[in-house]
């Protein structure tokens, strides 16, 4: 790929890049961060980012759902627990000799990342223009498609949730003694 | 939206992917290892959206253009669910375990191993 083919930076290119600059940074503090309250915030902020990125594609009503559903029901619960489980930094360098996951792991996400930037994505390079219409992602559409088209996984995934649902008060229901 | 290429969207969903392998294998309280796995979840949803907005002429089906756009945000719809019944149901089974030990800690849940 020689310099010519390189797309012209236009503000729409520089907010997107801005955008995924955060998401990229919080995206390493979920990991880096000891403190699990800390990693746990940093993700938020990652879905938040990655909502305005969705917002940017013109998936309005995916980034409204990504907002309402994962930073505000799930990293609420994961908050929950990690209150109630009163979890602290991991104890990792006192008491363990020293641990060569961490060493061993970041040359494989990188080889990972290398691996399928280089070999999968790169047949995309030229792909510049999106094909959607606008109004691709709004309410009306998405509507109108899950209720007909993919009906049935719909219903599939709500007797999941059903079986979530139950499974969860299961297990964390205290145990009655007989 | 113009001129923004699908490179771009595909480079940041593989990034957050990369990052969350990385935070799986990495870390060893339980709960940071389902935040990682939310990590990849929503790298693939991302990578979902790019490819639903962009549709690459290699990808369309034979339902045509219009399908290609729906297909990729139900899945994203579907992901969304998912992730939301395993979290309920996997931290269910941590606070079970925190209730047993009083300690979580991934290394030294060592009893299902073979």
């Amino acid at each position: 790929m020689n310099l010519s083919q390189l797309p012209n930076i236009s503000p729409n290119l520089i907010i997107v890049g801005f955008l995924g600059m955060i998401a990229i940074v919080t995206a390493i503090g979920v990991v880096a961060f000891n403190n699990p309250i800390r990693s746990m915030l940093s993700l938020v902020a990652n879905f938040f980012t990655l909502a305005f990125i969705y917002f940017s594609m013109g998936a309005e009503m995916m980034g409204i759902t990504q907002i309402i559903v994962y930073t505000g029901a799930i990293m609420v619960l994961f908050l929950f627990v990690i209150m109630l489980l009163n979890l602290s930094a991991d104890s990792v360098i006192s008491t363990k000799k020293l641990d060569v996951k961490p060493l061993l792991a970041v040359p494989v996400g990188l080889a990972l990342f290398v691996g399928l930037l280089s070999q999968v994505m790169m047949p995309f390079a030229k792909v510049t223009q999106p094909t959607a219409p606008s109004g691709w992602g709004g309410p009306q559409a998405i509507g109108r498609t899950l209720f007909t088209e993919y009906v049935w996984p719909f219903e599939i995934i709500s007797l999941l949730l059903m079986v979530g649902i139950v499974g969860a008060i299961l297990l964390a229901r205290r145990r009655v003694e007989e | 939206m113009n001129d923004v290429p699908l490179l771009v969207y595909l480079g940041i969903g593989l990034f957050m992917f990369a990052t969350g392998a990385v935070g799986v294998v990495v870390r060893r309280n339980p709960v940071v290892v389902f935040m990682c796995i939310e990590l990849m979840l929503n790298a693939v949803n991302l990578t979902f959206l790019a490819f639903a907005r962009y549709a690459p002429s290699p990808l369309v089906p034979p339902g045509g253009q219009q399908h290609t756009w729906m297909a990729g945000q139900m899945a994203v719809i579907f992901v969304m669910a998912v992730a939301a019944a395993e979290v309920a149901v996997g931290l269910g089974i941590i606070m079970a375990i925190y209730r047993l030990r009083n300690k979580v800690d991934l290394d030294e849940m060592s009893t299902m191993r073979g």
